[in-house]
C-alpha cells in the first residue's frame, strides 16, 4: 500500500517536472504577449517611445471611425467565408475522387499539397506573377482563346473586385491540401460496410454521399473548417505580399492592418487595438473546437 | 439487357468524372510551381516579351537567372539562416515537448486532458496578435534584427504542435513495457529516457520534420522582428529582397521560390501519413 | 419470393491464385432457410457478396427470380443484407435507419410510419425507435439491422453471420428468434455462419464450403449422417467424427456411436481402447483413448457415452456397429461405398 502511495505521489511530482518547462515557455510567449496585446490597445504605446499612458477607448474609438477599419473588418469575413465555402466543397470533391487507390496516386498527392508545404509567402508571389498586369500567364490564355481582347485585359491586381477574388482564390489554393487531406483521412476511416448497407437498401451516389458518408464526417469536416478559419481570418500574409492591401484598401485585412498601422505606422497602440478585433472570432472558433472535442470523447 | 449497359455506362461516367476531377485540382494546385519553373529558365528578352507564347522558349534556356540568385543575392544568406534557426528550434522544441509530451500521455489522468487542450488552443492565438506586444519584448531583449529572435520566439508554437504529436504517439505505446521495466529496477524517468525515447524515434523524427517545416514557412515574425537583409530568412528575403524598387526580377524570384518549396515539400511528403494519424488522434480523439 | 440460383459462378482475387469462390452451383428453393456454412476463407461471405451484387463475380452468373442479375448493382437486385457489425448508421435515430431503405426507393412519405411499426413490431424493438444505435445493446442493434432488412419486404434475405457479435447466452435466444421470425414471414432466406450448431439448428437445406468449393448441399440430417467427405464429416458434429486410416479406406464413426462393447452386440468394429483421458460434463461423459493394434498408430479417438467409469490408463472394449460406419475413399476423401472391414 505505502509503496504504491509513494510511487503515486511521486509519478505526480514527476509529471508536473516534465510539463512545467514547456508550459512556462508557451505561457511566456504566448500568454503574456496576449495580454500585453489588451495592454497596448488602451494605451499610445509607439515603437520607440519609453512611457505608455493609459488612453481608455481613444485607440478603439478613433479605428472604429476609420473607414479603412471598416473595410478591413468587411473584408476579413469575405475573405474567410467565401474561401471556406470554395474550400469545403473542392476539398470534399477532391478526397472523394482520391478516396480509391489508383496509378500515380502517390504522385498526385504529392503535387497536391505543394500549396500548403510550401512557405506560403513564396505561393503567393508566384500567384502574383502569374497574376501580373502586363506578364500575366491567365491572361495571355484569355487572350490565345479569344474570350478577352487584348486591351482590355483584366488586371487581376489593379482593380478591386478582381483583387478581392485573386486573394480569395489564393487562400482557397492553399487550403485545399490540408482541408483534402484531413477529409481523406476521415473517409478512409469510415466503415466500410455502412456505404454497402446503403448501395443494398438502394440509396444511388448523391442519396449516399448527402445521407450518409457526409453527415459521418460531420465532426472531422468540423475541426478541418475550424481550422481553416482560424488560418484565413488570421492571415497577413497573403494580401502583404500580393496587394499591399491595395488598391486603396480594398483587400485589406484585419491582419494586414495592424501590421501596416503598428510596425510600419510605429503606432503599436492603434495596431494592437486592430488585432484585438480577431479576439472574438478566435474564442468562438475555440467553443466549437471543445465542443467537437467533448462530443467526440462521448462517442 | 437494358440494365447492363446502363450500368456499365454510369461506371464509365463516374470513371470520366473522378479522372476529371483529379485532373482539374491538380492543375490547379500546382500550376504555379510549375509556373515556377519555366520562369526560373527563361532569357528576360523573353519573359518581357508580351507577343510570346509563354508557355514555349521562345529564346533558348539559360541559367543566368539561377546565377543571379546565388551569387548576387542574399538568398544563400538566407537559406544558412533559416537552417540554423531550424535546427535550433528543432533542438529547444524536442527538449521541451518530449518529456511534455509523456507526461500528458501517461502521468497527470483528468488534469492531463485539460492541460493537453489548453495547450493545443494557444495553438489558435495567431502570430498577427502577438506580433506587436512581441515585437516590443524583442527590442527590451537587444534582440532586434537577430535571428535569435526567432529562435527564441517560434518554439512557442513549435512546441504545443510537437507535444500534441508526440502523444498520439506516446499514447499507442503500450504502458506494460514501462511497468516492465520499472519493476526490473529502472525509475520512471530512466524508463522514459531508456525506454519509450529509444522506442519513439519515428515520432521524433516526425516531430523534427515538421517542426522545420513550420520554422521555414513562418513569416509574420520574421517580418516583424528583422529588417537587414542578410539576417532575414528565406521566407521573407525572397519575396522582399528580390525587388529593387519597382522592378522584380522574376527569373531569379521564381527560381528562389522553387528551391526553397520543393525540398520541404519532398520530405514532408514522406511523413504525410503520420501528421494525418497525429492530427486526427489528436484532434478527434 | 424468389428463387436464387448460382451458375458455376467463381470469384479470383489475384490473378493466378486459387479462387475465393470456385465453380459453385446452386438452387434456393422459394421460401426456404438455405445456410452457406464453412470455416474462415471457405469463400461464404464472398459467395453471399456475389448474390447482393457487392463483389462481381469473375466468371459464371448469379441468377434471381430467373434474371441472370451479374450487371445489377445491388439496388436493382430487391435484395436486403444484415451484415455481421450490423451497419447501422450511426447518426440516425433507429426510425430513421429503418425507413431509409423506404426513403431509398421513394416509398411515399405517408406509408413509412406504418411499414416502420409493422417491421419494429415484428423483431419486438417498436419501444427504441427514437434512440440512436449507440445507445442500444448488442442485441437490440441485431433486431434492428433485421428490420431494416425486412422493411421493404425483399424477395430475398441474405444474413452474414448475424450472430457472431454476440455473447453465448444471447446467441441462444436470438437464435430462436430468427427462426420464428423466418416461419412467420416466409422470405426465401440465405444465411452465412461458420458455427455448425446453428447451421443445424436453423438451415431447412445446408450448403457445406471449404476453400472456395461446394462440398456438399443437404439437409441436416444428410449432411450429418450422410457425409459428402471427410471434410463434411468432420466438420459437422462436435466432437467430431473419428476418422482412421486402414490402410485401404478410411473409416468414420461419430463419437456418440463408439461404445463400450457391451452395447453393441452386433458390432462391425471392436477394439480394445487405452484410456487417455476422461472429461464429465453432466449430460455425459467424453472419452479419449488410444486404440490397440498398429493400424491406428497413436490416433486418438473420442467417445460419448452417458454414463461410463472408467479410469485414466486402463483398457476397455469400444464397438461401433456397422450401420454407424462411413468409409472415405483414401485418395480423394470422398465417400466410398460401404464394404466389410477389416481390423487388426
Amino acid at each position: 500500500m505505502a509503496v504504491t502511495r509513494r510511487a503515486r505521489s511521486s509519478g505526480f511530482g514527476l509529471g508536473i517536472a516534465m510539463i512545467l518547462p514547456a508550459v512556462l515557455y508557451v505561457l511566456l510567449l504566448v500568454g503574456v504577449p496576449f495580454g500585453m496585446a489588451f495592454f497596448y490597445a488602451f494605451s499610445d504605446a509607439r515603437i520607440g517611445s519609453g512611457g505608455d499612458h493609459f488612453v481608455g477607448f481613444d485607440n478603439f474609438a478613433s479605428i472604429l471611425d476609420s473607414p479603412s477599419f471598416r473595410t478591413a473588418l468587411k473584408n476579413s469575413f469575405i475573405f474567410t467565408i467565401a474561401s471556406q465555402l470554395l474550400v469545403l466543397v473542392g476539398s470534399t470533391a477532391l478526397a472523394l475522387a482520391l478516396k480509391d487507390k489508383f496509378r500515380g496516386r502517390g504522385l498526385v498527392r504529392f503535387l497536391i499539397m505543394l500549396p500548403w508545404v510550401a512557405p506560403i509567402s513564396l505561393g503567393a508571389i508566384a500567384w502574383k506573377w502569374i497574376l501580373d498586369s502586363i506578364y500575366s500567364v491567365i491572361n495571355w490564355v484569355l487572350i490565345a482563346v479569344h474570350l478577352v481582347k487584348p486591351f482590355d485585359k483584366p488586371m487581376w491586381l489593379g482593380t478591386p473586385k478582381l483583387a478581392m477574388i485573386s486573394v480569395i482564390v489564393v487562400h482557397t489554393w492553399r487550403l485545399l491540401p490540408f482541408s483534402t487531406v484531413i477529409i481523406l483521412a476521415g473517409l478512409t476511416a469510415l466503415p466500410r460496410d455502412i456505404p454497402e448497407a446503403a448501395a443494398v437498401d438502394g440509396a444511388g451516389f448523391w442519396r449516399t454521399l448527402f445521407e450518409i458518408t457526409l453527415p459521418m464526417l460531420r465532426p472531422i469536416l468540423n475541426v478541418a473548417m475550424l481550422f481553416g478559419i482560424v488560418f484565413t481570418f488570421t492571415d497577413m500574409i497573403v494580401v502583404y505580399v500580393m496587394t499591399a492591401g491595395g488598391p486603396y484598401d480594398s483587400t485589406q485585412v484585419l491582419p494586414s492592418l495592424a501590421f501596416f498601422t503598428g510596425i510600419q505606422g510605429s503606432d503599436l497602440a492603434a495596431g494592437a487595438a486592430i488585432s484585438i478585433f480577431l479576439v472574438p472570432l478566435l474564442v468562438i472558433v475555440a467553443y466549437f473546437m471543445l465542443r467537437v472535442a467533448h462530443r467526440a470523447e462521448v462517442t | 439487357m437494358a440494365a447492363r449497359r446502363r450500368g456499365r455506362d454510369r461506371a464509365r461516367l463516374a470513371r470520366l468524372g473522378r479522372w476529371a476531377i483529379i485532373a482539374l485540382f491538380t492543375t490547379f494546385l500546382a500550376f504555379p510551381f510549375y509556373w515556377m519553373l519555366i520562369t526560373i529558365f527563361k532569357q528576360n528578352s523573353d519573359l518581357y516579351a508580351t507577343e510570346n507564347n509563354p508557355f514555349l522558349f521562345n529564346a533558348s534556356p539559360t541559367i543566368e537567372n539561377l546565377r543571379l540568385l546565388v551569387f548576387e543575392t542574399g538568398f544563400v544568406r538566407w537559406l544558412g539562416n533559416t537552417a540554423l534557426v531550424g535546427v535550433l528550434v528543432v533542438a529547444i522544441t524536442l527538449a521541451l515537448a518530449l518529456p511534455a509530451a509523456y507526461s500528458l500521455a501517461r502521468l497527470t489522468g483528468k488534469w492531463g486532458e485539460r492541460l493537453g487542450i489548453l495547450i493545443f488552443l494557444t495553438y489558435l492565438v495567431p502570430p498577427t496578435l502577438l506580433f506587436i506586444p512581441l515585437s516590443r519584448i524583442v527590442a527590451l531583449l537587444g534582440l532586434q534584427d537577430s535571428i535569435w529572435a526567432l529562435v527564441v520566439v517560434y518554439p512557442s508554437f513549435t512546441i504545443p504542435f510537437s507535444i500534441w504529436l508526440l502523444m498520439g504517439f506516446f499514447k499507442s505505446i503500450p504502458r506494460e513495457l514501462e511497468d516492465a521495466a520499472m519493476v526490473d529496477g529502472l525509475s520512471r524517468f530512466g524508463a522514459f529516457v531508456k525506454l519509450v525515447v529509444p522506442m519513439s524515434t519515428s515520432g521524433i523524427l516526425t516531430v523534427v520534420i515538421f517542426t522545420f517545416t513550420l520554422v521555414t514557412q513562418e513569416f509574420v515574425y520574421a517580418l516583424t522582428f528583422i529588417s537587414p537583409e542578410a539576417h532575414q530568412m528565406l521566407g521573407v528575403g525572397v519575396p522582399t529582397f528580390l525587388i529593387l524598387g519597382d522592378v522584380y526580377f522574376w527569373g531569379s524570384l521564381m527560381g528562389g521560390c522553387l528551391i526553397a518549396s520543393v525540398p520541404i515539400a519532398l520530405v514532408y511528403n514522406l511523413f504525410l501519413d503520420r501528421f494525418i494519424a497525429g492530427f486526427t488522434v489528436g484532434a478527434v480523439k | 419470393m424468389a428463387i436464387v440460383e448460382t451458375r458455376a459462378v467463381t470469384k479470383v482475387f489475384k490473378a493466378g491464385t486459387l479462387g475465393a469462390v470456385n465453380d459453385v452451383d446452386l438452387v434456393t428453393e422459394d421460401g426456404e432457410f438455405l445456410v452457406f456454412l464453412g470455416p474462415s476463407g471457405s469463400g461464404k461471405t464472398t459467395l453471399l457478396r456475389m448474390i447482393a451484387g457487392l463483389e462481381v463475380p469473375t466468371s459464371g452468373d448469379v441468377l434471381i427470380g430467373g434474371e441472370v442479375v451479374n450487371d445489377l448493382s445491388p439496388r436493382e437486385r430487391r435484395i436486403a443484407m444484415v451484415f455481421q457489425s450490423y451497419a447501422l448508421y450511426p447518426h440516425l435515430t433507429v426510425y430513421k435507419n429503418i425507413a431509409f431503405p423506404l426513403r431509398a426507393q421513394r416509398v411515399p412519405k405517408d406509408q413509412h410510419r406504418k411499414k416502420v411499426e409493422w417491421a419494429a413490431g415484428l423483431l419486438g424493438i417498436g419501444a427504441l425507435l427514437d434512440r440512436k444505435p449507440r445507445e442500444l445493446s448488442g442485441g437490440e442493434r441485431q433486431r434492428v439491422a433485421v428490420a431494416r432488412a425486412i422493411v421493404r419486404e425483399p424477395s430475398v434475405f441474405l444474413l452474414d453471420e448475424p450472430l457472431s457479435n454476440l455473447d453465448a447466452k444471447l446467441r441462444a435466444s436470438a437464435r430462436a428468434e430468427l427462426e420464428q421470425f423466418h416461419r412467420r414471414v416466409g422470405t426465401t432466406t440465405i444465411y452465412v455462419t461458420h458455427d455448425q450448431v446453428e447451421a443445424m439448428a436453423m438451415g431447412d437445406r445446408i450448403v457445406v464450403l471449404n476453400q472456395g468449393v461446394v462440398r456438399q448441399i443437404g439437409t441436416p440430417k444428410q449432411v450429418y449422417d450422410d457425409p459428402a467427405d471427410t471434410f463434411v464429416a468432420t466438420f459437422l458434429g462436435s466432437p467430431p467424427m473419428n476418422l482412421i486410416d486402414t490402410g485401404e479406406v478410411i473409416v468414420g464413426f461419430r463419437p456418440e456411436h463408439l461404445v463400450p462393447a457391451a452395447l453393441a452386440p452386433s458390432a462391425a468394429l471392436k477394439f480394445n481402447l487405452k484410456i487417455h483421458n476422461v472429461e464429465y460434463l453432466g449430460s455425459e461423459w467424453i472419452v479419449y483413448g488410444v486404440p490397440e493394434g498398429d493400424r491406428a498408430g497413436d490416433k486418438i479417438v473420442i467417445s460419448r457415452v452417458p454414463s461410463i467409469d472408467l479410469k485414466i490408463g486402463t483398457n476397455h472394449e469400444f464397438a461401433v456397429a456397422e450401420p454407424h460406419l462411413r468409409l472415405f475413399d483414401k485418395a480423394t476423401e470422398k465417400r466410398a461405398p460401404a464394404r466389410p472391414v477389416s481390423w487388426p
